[in-house]
């Protein structure tokens, strides 16, 4: 009997200690390599910014100035409530005292400087596609904006959401850790049109429905789905009847420019401010993303229109 | 002949009024329709696909400015649902910024009417009014489908 429950427990250790192995931020190797040298291009990381959408969350809510990252807004979800950080180049308060290493290991694999899992309603699953040059000048252009004092309180998540440890099991499911490879048999702004869309603009992270443990459905990727921040639902980007289907290019265009749909309703909601950003970009960017959205499976939505 | 068309007419006139008094949500919906077609037709002149017409730009602003005057009253307390309303339930938790975003609305459009004599004048008249589409949508509105 003794011997019993020894073994119990030594499987017990060994269950443990391999839950501890597996959920190590250093499992995920994405995000390490050495980075390109030369000088940072700060026009290209401006524009990397704005596709990013960084201060949708990151501004300090209500300041007319949103390159004051200085974070605090909330984020209502069925995990908790996530409070955005200070992300402005504050050395103490903000992210100031990274290195861009540091930066880029925080984008890809959703790891903090001193090693902690970020919780994923930092969108790393999608910035995981951007290449470590982009995210050197991006990192570079964040560091001239102004620093913002003040640190940001802690995610308000009950329990188990609020073991950050066990992000290293939801890693391992659906963090792959690929950075984007340009498909051969298609054009440059074929491949610039599904960078933008599914690495810095990060579309599909409100886009698509999530399954119980917060991950993307990847069958109806695009689709639409709940708002994760509160009532109302995201719509059907896909080129289906549901979705955006009888949309040309250039009404695609005028909405991430002037955020107006073909019928002139405005956006609003959490994409005003995601268009604020796209009117930014170059013509050209925008034009790119159209495409890529155009050329989407068509996919119907995930959530069913209310009837009329 | 001409006093039983009145009384249909006046019939018909007190019925629309009638349901529009018991349905602020349609009422709602079909003003925000009204500001959506004056909107296109903007756009399409300050893109030159239409030629500039100062009658219709100042009717384009004259239509922002009365569906501005309306909006307060047409979100009664007892219109938080139904009718597949997508009305943001902040319309009346900040029931004062609700009311300042569309007098804000209401006094940009009358700003925007007395610069839009030619088509530079309405680009940028237009332009700037129309900032407050996404800003009153961003806090106000809720999609739903």
């Amino acid at each position: 009997m003794k011997r019993f429950m020894g073994a119990i427990a030594l499987v017990a250790l060994f269950g443990a200690g391999g839950a501890w192995v597996l959920t190590s931020p250093s499992l995920q190797a994405t995000g390490t390599e050495a980075l390109p040298g030369g000088a940072s291009n700060l026009e290209n990381g401006r524009t990397l910014f704005y596709a990013g959408g960084c201060t949708s969350c990151h501004a300090v809510p209500g300041a007319e100035d949103k390159t004051r990252l200085g974070g605090g807004l909330a984020l209502h979800s069925p995990f908790g409530t996530f409070y955005a950080p200070n992300i402005s180049p504050h050395p103490r308060d903000g992210i100031g005292a990274w290195t861009p290493e540091q930066f880029v290991r925080a984008m890809r694999a959703g790891v903090s400087p001193d090693g902690r899992h970020y919780y994923p309603a930092f969108p790393y699953t999608s910035y995981q596609r951007m290449n470590a040059g982009d995210l050197r000048d991006l990192f570079a252009f964040m560091m001239t904006l102004p620093a913002v004092e003040g640190r940001v309180r802690d995610h308000d998540l009950p329990f188990p959401f609020n073991i950050r440890r066990a992000l290293g099991f939801w890693k391992l499911i659906y963090l792959d850790g690929k950075v984007f490879e340009p498909a051969a048999g298609k054009s440059a702004a074929a491949n610039r049109g599904a960078y933008l869309v599914e690495g810095p603009g990060h579309c599909a992270e409100c886009h698509s429905p999530r399954d119980r443990l917060g991950g993307i459905v990847s069958e109806q990727r695009f689709a639409g789905g709940p708002n994760p921040d509160g009532k109302g639902v995201v719509p059907n980007i896909t080129p289906d009847a549901s979705g955006i289907g009888s949309w040309s290019k250039s009404d695609i265009v005028e909405l991430l420019t002037t955020g107006f749909t073909p019928e002139f309703d405005s956006v609003g909601s959490n994409m005003a401010p995601v268009v604020k950003n796209t009117a930014n970009l170059p013509q050209s960017d925008r034009e790119a993303m159209a495409d890529y959205l155009k050329s989407l499976p068509a996919r119907p939505s995930a959530v069913k229109k209310a009837p009329k | 002949m001409i006093r039983p068309v009145i009384v249909v007419a006046a019939l018909a006139l007190g019925v629309s009024a009638v349901v529009a008094a018991n349905d602020p949500i349609a009422e709602r919906k079909d003003t925000m329709k009204s500001v959506g077609a004056a909107t296109k037709t903007g756009a399409a002149m300050a893109k030159g696909e239409m030629p500039f017409d100062s009658v219709k730009a100042q009717e384009i602003f004259k239509a922002y400015q009365q569906a501005a005057q309306k909006f307060p009253a047409l979100f009664p307390d007892n219109t938080k649902t139904g009718g597949n309303t997508e009305a943001a339930a902040k319309i009346w938790e900040d029931k004062s910024g609700f009311t300042a975003a569309a007098a804000k609305f209401e006094k940009d459009a009358a700003d925007a009417a007395s610069k839009a004599a030619d088509l530079d004048g309405f680009k940028a008249a237009f332009g700037a009014v129309t900032k407050n589409c996404s800003t009153c949508h961003e806090s106000f509105r809720m999609k739903k489908s």
